[in-house]
């Protein structure tokens, strides 16, 4: 006779809950609080600006995506006390719980960046990580037929850190297909020392802004947005002008979480044992998605590979017995490389995203791109919502890492495809 | 990998130029580091985000970023890249003889 509350009914709380709803004694209590009745498709976000996903398809219901085992409230939760084992709503009864599971996410905060919030936001300035500005943006892009796009990751840690990237693929290949693109200049400014986090796959993904001709600038941290003179001004006092500027605005976690004493960093990512999934603040408080502070993506791919974790581990602490520490920091993600290409890449806490197949040495080509991994990326979208989201698991494809596939570099992987199997090396 | 010597001791650096060590590392070298890096005084200010650096990776394995260190350190972004122009993350990692901070993933 056990409450389980499940905070947040997005990707991460949806999953988490229907796992719970099949794994708990019919005598729980599963609750699921969101504030609002729309679920949004997240990856859907890419492809909008380019008129290539339809806003209104890319949301539904968040109740009905919910076994009948859950109960859902729409409410917003005020603040979490873990001391008090309650949890606090705006305009409604708090709620005691036995067990809280954090899925509140992480949300882009304009505000951080001085200037941003201007004249030219949602006209000449955008982000395509909402969905009022990928529509905006799209209808910017159809109008547009020469001058300077720049795309800037104001700060890391955000969502789905591949993305930007996609995007600057996507903007070139709808600028060739309208055969304007010698009259865009595209250019990528980023804080990073290169076009992404890691070695192997920042090199790929640099070489491949090159060869589309997109400008890269490195190690740019944005102090503000000047809109009198559209350009972006670094701390250290280096300008990039921009006619259309897609900004990525730093990223923090849910507002409840900054209210909540004790719960959450300074960003509002709650600190989580990286293996267990169980948060530092209290052993009956677990946490999953981009609500934790653990070194991995903040993706979709890696909620539902901490599903499992998340949900054994709920269960031995019901039982009282020891956590399972088995969660890898497994992520998995298309990238969209433009005229219906994408690359795949799969990592973990140790293993960097490197070439080879997945999920075994026969499958999807990893960091190339091919039109196979386009049509996956496509296809996710049914995954999303009929296998992802109802927590089951997708076949083939376990919680941890595979390791058959990749590439290592001390140990290379022989490519095992029908044409080269004939082949000695 | 290469090796510098700071206030008589011998120590390891990596290809950028970060300690492969952070146990090697003693105040006094600060100074010198810093000189290389064409900081040719430290003052509070620096001393006050050097040591913050050093406590933050002492306690969670990693160097801060600059917008941790813009929000926890008492040190506001502007006033950090006027004490270390070619960017506090790096250069303030470098003088406390701690890793490279790395980019979130």
């Amino acid at each position: 006779m056990s409450t389980v509350i499940v905070i947040g009914a997005g990707t991460a709380g949806t999953l988490v809950a229907n796992r719970l709803a099949k794994q708990l004694s019919p005598n729980d209590t599963i609750i699921a609080i969101d504030q609002d009745n729309s679920h949004l498709y997240q990856p859907g976000l890419l492809f909008v600006p380019f008129g290539k996903a339809k806003p209104s398809k890319l949301t539904r219901p968040r109740a009905a995506q919910l076994s009948r085992r859950v109960t859902y409230i729409q409410a917003s939760v005020e603040s979490i006390d873990t001391k008090a084992n309650t949890v606090f709503l705006k305009d409604r009864s708090p709620i005691p719980y036995d067990v809280a599971v954090i899925a509140s996410g992480s949300r882009v905060v304009t505000e951080e960046t001085e200037g941003l919030i201007g004249e030219g936001w949602l006209k000449d300035a955008f982000t395509f990580y909402t969905l009022e500005g990928a529509t905006a943006l799209r209808d910017r892009l159809a109008n547009f037929t020469s001058g300077r796009i720049v795309v800037n990751v104001v700060d890391m840690p955000i969502k789905c850190p591949v993305a930007p990237l996609e995007f600057c693929f996507l903007v070139d290949a709808f600028f060739s297909d309208r055969s304007t693109r010698d009259k865009v200049k595209i250019t990528y400014v980023t804080p990073l020392d290169g076009a992404f986090t890691k070695p192997v796959c920042s090199s790929i993904l640099g070489s491949m802004l090159n060869d589309r001709n997109v400008e890269l600038i490195t190690e740019f941290n944005t102090g503000s947005v000047d809109y009198a003179s559209n350009t972006l001004v670094s701390y250290d006092g280096r300008t990039v002008p921009f006619d259309i500027a897609v900004l990525i605005p730093p990223h923090a976690g849910a507002e409840f979480i900054f209210k909540s004493p004790g719960l959450g960093d300074e960003f509002g990512f709650i600190p989580t044992e990286p293996k267990s999934l169980v948060s530092k603040v209290a052993s009956n408080i677990f946490v999953i998605g981009d609500a934790t502070d653990i070194p991995a993506s903040k993706a979709g791919s890696v909620a539902h590979f901490e599903g499992e974790v998340v949900c054994n581990n709920v269960l031995h602490y019901l039982k009282s017995e020891p956590f399972e520490e088995t969660f890898d920091g497994h992520a998995n993600c298309f990238i969209e490389s433009g005229h219906k290409k994408a690359m795949l890449i799969d990592f973990n806490y140790e293993t960097e995203p490197l070439p080879g197949k997945f999920p075994l040495r026969i499958g999807a080509p990893l960091l190339k791109e091919s039109r196979i991994n386009h049509l996956g990326k496509l296809a996710f979208a049914w995954v999303y919502w009929h296998v992802l989201l109802k927590g089951r698991d997708i076949p083939l494809i376990g919680s941890q890492m595979p390791k058959s596939g990749k590439q290592f570099s001390t140990k290379p992987v022989r490519e095992v495809t029908p044409t080269q199997s004939q082949e000695s090396h | 990998m290469t090796t510098a010597s700071y206030v008589g001791i011998e120590v390891e650096l990596n290809d950028e130029g970060f300690f492969t060590d952070p146990s090697a590392w003693r105040e006094e070298m600060a100074p010198m580091i810093a000189k290389e890096m064409g900081i040719d005084e430290l003052t509070d200010e620096h001393w006050r985000v050097i040591r913050f650096v050093r406590d933050r990776y002492l306690q969670t394995g990693g160097g801060p970023s600059v917008r941790v260190l813009g929000k926890t350190s008492g040190v506001e972004v502007k006033d950090l890249y006027r004490l270390f122009p070619k960017g506090p993350a790096k250069q303030a990692a470098k003088i406390a003889g701690i890793p490279k901070p790395v980019g979130c993933i």
